[in-house]
């Protein structure tokens, strides 16, 4: 986009940009592509399949009624875990595409993809992977399970609660749009200035990835808020902190950490915005931008960004290894203070990311050690759970295999993760593949491993029915070892100083480790297919499956003590607390549930606020992305107006009769007894 | 310990069949710590990695549902003993770690002159280092021997046992120097000057490249580093002397066009000034230099005055006394001199030829 007169294209007018169409024309269609072609046939047909499909079968009524306009945080937290499915699909398929691409390119062919193609899959498999995958599923369990283990009936404000999830959405559909329409960044998932600025990414892509970061984060800090308030307010009597199950503990830091930097991330994303749209110099090269401040404070969200993802999942396995081996969690106080030292910490460690850029030894030891000092109450938590095992009777149902993958595959993540902390180590394994290898150990073995640990937990809860347990295990399997396949190999290319994002190499050397990767992702193909497989057997089996009792694994926590699934107001009583584990407290004493007394019960009603406020903020985001500021203010005013119009919808609760609860109750009381006999 | 070392790299070696893991084991001193650091931090870690993975495994063995026979507390949940254990166990290990990390990397501080040659050879404080000076460009890398007064694309050369000293900077993105073998990274960054501090022991030729993205050539980013003994280096001086290029101003700029796998080229003279303007960022001639810049700040910032100050002062830093250049054009800035001259000074002084 450069012109002789512009050298670095620093003018945004350097391209023409038509006052109504700004730079859309028929050129940003990526067609000549023949992936990009393949694909979007593929999506296509695969999109009018499904369409079509809710269609016939009159779904779209329902959709829109019981699932997109509802504050139920049960529901919404269900769909926050099917965006995460699907993105975790286009995540792969691009992690699958790299994969293949550099086992070619190692062994002496071009490979598939030219540089620019490869250059934008990588950034869109970090992009999705880390806020269209990873945070959707931590959010998703954290909407789904930590009301209901607190004893509420939803969260502290619903419709925010679904507004915040569209935002997500819409942030997701950019990022697809991206694929077809235009391109997407080349700047890596992080995009470093000052190559995402306009002079080295004059593209439409870096603009993609800012809107949707920019509309997805909304969405992102207004749940952290949302949580935390629940948390902090709407605990059922009796239960005080230290009485909180592990999971809301670490969903109480882990939102108090969104709500601390999710704000930082806006704020920087706003500045490299501005940079592009507006000509300041933030991060640019020129004018005293400086990039190094963009480093600084992308990292200073990004550090804590890693925690946010992988607290709530310590959480989820802190809930399982008590369940699974039928005894108290070993710790509990020691679990909580580690959480909360790890929430700290996590704040002032982020300049280990760059200790390549020159800062002092002072400074680099102090962030060397002070991430090291971060594995003091990880190791805390991971002696924890073996001592929760210890003296148990563990039932190697597939969540505790998944714990014990889990286990054993992040504390290699974790040792590495301390190496790369010793400044001078980092200074030869600082972005190679062996850092590549740390990252995934420990979102994969942690994180990763621990979704579908809490999936296979939680399902029974979600739908009244198990998953089938065979192609579980098979899906775990093939993870396990795929894990292992892909990034083991990844650690010695790093160790032979290969450095990551190369979409060419000079010889075949590193063929054979490549080639093992590849095999590696195949094998976690196999485990993501396995795993679809073992939803649909499950689904298609499940009256063998079917659990009425509501507490199909003897659990410990309230949530085990509704039915399955749960009413959509939860507790026709809230539940009193006494002590930690609050439903074990309540199975050894015998408690007895209710079956007279109902009240009326207030809940909030469903809203279609939040779908259509999103709905105009994709539209303004496309807008932007393309300077067709027309719309983009048009949209803009729509969606303020839109929101003020919501503030005069008085019609926001309801009350539940109490003959209604107790039709609900009484149908319960009857499976129960028919569970019985 | 040191033998131990070696013996762990073999194992490791042996243990992954290829045997040329360049990180473990390098030819240059300063990588050669480094990569013993990764043994020794790696060793240590393994203390408590390895009984935790075993007692997992024992664990989930022993205390399997089918196994009657293994004792069973439900309410055993706590013990003060064991909680000192394992929170104690991690923080000594992770005190000797902190201790170890703040030692090495304040002896490897790539910024600090180098200690000593090999570890059975000490520094010769007579020797200066050579100095390299190395500019990342799209995309390909350029490096300036000030003393010898020649410039090459592509490939670098240098002595062995003789320290080596890097300017780093960067006349696009962030990129990262580093040659593996040799001693680790830097970043290298526009309108800055990062620096490393090596040594190369064997003679031997030496892949290089950019560790940090930095766009569509970047995979082609690299150049061979050539460790020579001092006549092989001298014959290799005298042979880019002899090239007809020469990197003025113009050859510069043309050369700071963007172009993947630029193929390796010498220069047998450079211009005073290439070094100044990479770092400034102004190699394009139409570009205001860095240090310029924050002259034009120092005296007033934007604005009109700062309008006037930018032309009247263009190229003011390269003066040779600056002071009496300001006392002389603005009479009234004279109390001020001492500082704005200090602040045109946080950037590198602009000649290289009286740097050291």
């Amino acid at each position: 986009m450069a012109t002789s007169s512009d050298p670095h294209g620093l003018a945004s007018g350097s391209v023409d940009i038509d006052p109504f169409w700004g730079k859309l024309s028929w050129d940003i269609f990526p067609f000549y592509d023949p992936i990009v072609l393949g694909t979007f046939i593929g999506v296509v047909i695969l999109g009018l399949a499904v369409v079509g499909a809710i269609t016939y079968y009159r779904l779209w009524g329902y959709l829109w009624k019981e699932w997109f306009t509802s504050i139920d945080h049960k529901k919404i937290g269900i769909m926050y875990m099917v965006l995460g499915l699907i993105m975790l699909l286009r995540g792969f398929a691009d992690a699958l595409l790299m994969r293949g691409h550099q086992a070619m390119a190692a062994s002496g062919s071009e490979g598939y993809l030219n540089a620019h193609h490869y250059d934008q899959i990588f950034t869109a498999h970090g992009v999705i992977m880390i806020f269209f995958v990873a945070m959707p599923f931590v959010t998703g369990f954290m909407n789904y399970v930590m009301p209901l283990q607190i004893g509420a009936r939803d969260v502290a404000f619903p419709f925010l609660n679904n507004l915040s999830f569209w935002l997500t959405v819409s942030g997701a559909i950019l990022i697809m749009i991206s694929l077809f329409v235009g391109e997407f960044s080349t700047a890596g998932w992080l995009a470093y200035a000052p190559y995402s600025g306009l002079e080295y990414s004059p593209s439409v892509g870096m603009d993609y990835y800012l809107w949707a970061l920019n509309i997805a984060g909304v969405g992102t800090t207004l749940s952290g808020i949302n949580l935390v308030v629940t948390i902090v307010k709407m605990r059922a009597p009796g239960m005080t902190y230290m009485r909180m199950p592990i999971f809301t503990w670490t969903a109480l830091c882990t939102n108090i950490l969104i709500v601390a930097t999710f704000p930082v991330l806006a704020a920087t994303l706003a500045l490299l915005t501005a940079d592009r749209y507006l000509g300041t110099h933030f991060f640019t090269n020129e004018l005293g931008g400086n990039p190094m401040m963009y480093v600084n404070l992308i990292w200073i969200w990004g550090h804590p960004e890693v925690y946010i993802l992988i607290l709530p999942i310590f959480g989820i396995f802190s809930e399982i290894v008590p369940t699974f081996t039928g005894k108290r969690l070993f710790g509990y106080t020691s679990m909580v203070y580690a959480t909360c030292v790890i929430m700290i910490l996590s704040y002032i460690v982020w300049l280990h990311h760059f200790f390549t850029m020159g800062a002092g030894a002072n400074v680099n030891s102090f962030f060397g050690i002070t991430t090291m000092i971060i594995s003091i109450p990880t190791g805390a938590k991971i002696f924890n759970w073996l001592f929760t095992m210890y003296k148990g009777r563990i039932r190697f149902e597939t969540p505790m295999l998944w714990v014990m993958g889990f286990m054993l595959t992040f504390v290699i993540g974790g040792m590495t993760g301390v190496l790369l902390a010793v400044p001078p180590a980092d200074y030869v394994l600082h972005n190679s593949l062996f850092l590549v290898a740390h990252f995934h150990n420990v979102i994969i073995g942690g994180v990763v491993f621990g979704v579908f640990a809490g999936i296979i937990y939680w399902w029974p809860k979600a739908f009244g029915f198990k998953l089938e347990p065979f192609w579980g295990k098979v899906s775990f399997w093939c993870w396990l070892i795929g894990f292992y396949l892909a990034f083991m190999p990844l650690y010695v290319l790093g160790l032979m100083g290969v450095t990551r994002r190369l979409s060419q190499f000079e010889d075949t050397f590193y063929s054979v480790y490549f080639i093992i990767a590849l095999f590696g992702a195949l094998f976690v193909a196999a485990g993501i297919a396995a795993f679809l497989v073992q939803i649909v057997q499950s689904i298609r089996k499940r009256d063998e499956l079917r659990d009425v009792t509501g507490d199909p694994w003897n659990g410990r926590t309230l949530e085990w003590s509704t039915s399955s699934p749960p009413p959509y107001y939860n507790f026709a009583f809230t539940p009193r607390v006494y002590e930690i584990d609050a439903f074990a407290q309540m199975k050894r004493e015998g408690f007895v549930r209710p079956t007279t007394g109902f009240v009326p019960i207030h809940m909030p009603h469903s809203t279609a606020t939040g779908v259509v406020l999103a709905a105009i903020l994709t539209v303004m985001g496309f807008a932007l992305v393309w300077h067709v500021y027309w719309l983009a203010a048009a949209s803009f005013a729509a969606a303020l107006l839109y929101g003020i119009g919501h503030t005069f919808n008085y019609n926001r609760d309801y009350d539940i009769p109490a003959d209604e609860v107790r039709g609900i109750e009484d149908q319960r009381s009857a499976q129960l007894a028919q569970a019985a006999e | 310990m040191k033998r131990a070392v070696h013996i762990v790299a073999l194992f490791s070696c042996f243990l992954l069949a290829g045997c040329d893991l360049v990180v473990l084991s390098p030819a240059g001193d300063v990588a050669q710590q480094q990569g013993e650091l990764i043994i020794y931090a790696t060793v240590l870690m393994l203390i408590v990695i390895l009984p935790v993975m075993a007692l997992t495994v024992f664990f989930a063995i022993k205390y399997r549902e089918s196994n009657k026979k293994a004792s069973y507390e439900p309410e055993w949940h706590h013990s003060f003993s064991l909680e000192i254990v394992i929170w104690s166990v991690p923080l000594a290990i992770i005190i000797c770690l902190a201790g170890l990390t703040w030692v090495a990397t304040h002896r490897l501080d790539p910024y600090k002159p180098l200690g000593r040659i090999s570890e059975d050879q000490p520094i010769d404080p007579e020797v200066k280092p050579l100095i390299i000076q190395v500019a990342s460009m799209d995309w390909k890398w350029l490096f300036i021997y000030p003393e010898q007064g020649i410039a090459s694309v592509n490939e670098v050369a240098a002595i062995v046992d003789r320290p080596i000293e890097f300017q780093i900077t960067s006349a696009t993105v962030m990129n990262s120097f580093y040659i593996p073998a040799l001693a680790g990274q830097i970043y290298s960054m526009a309108g800055m000057q990062t620096e490393m501090n090596a040594v190369i022991n064997e003679p031997g030729v030496y892949d290089g490249f950019s560790a940090n993205y930095s766009g569509a050539g970047f995979s082609q980013m690299r150049f061979k580093f050539h460790g020579m003994d001092l006549t092989g280096f001298d014959d290799w001086v005298a042979k880019v002397g002899a090239s007809a290029q020469d990197l003025d101003t113009d050859t510069l700029e043309a050369l700071n066009q963007p172009s993947i796998s630029h193929p390796v080229t010498y220069y047998g003279t450079v211009s005073e000034t290439a070094w100044d303007r990479l770092v400034n960022h102004c190699v394009d001639s139409d570009s205001l230099c860095r240090n310029d810049m924050m002259m034009v700040d120092a005296l007033g910032g934007g604005g009109l005055e700062g309008l006037w100050n930018r032309e009247m002062f263009r190229g003011i830093c390269s003066a040779e006394d600056p002071g009496a250049f300001i006392a002389m054009l603005r009479p009234e800035m004279r109390l001020r001199a001492g500082e704005i001259v200090t602040v045109m000074s946080l950037l590198p002084d602009a000649t290289p030829t009286t740097q050291h």
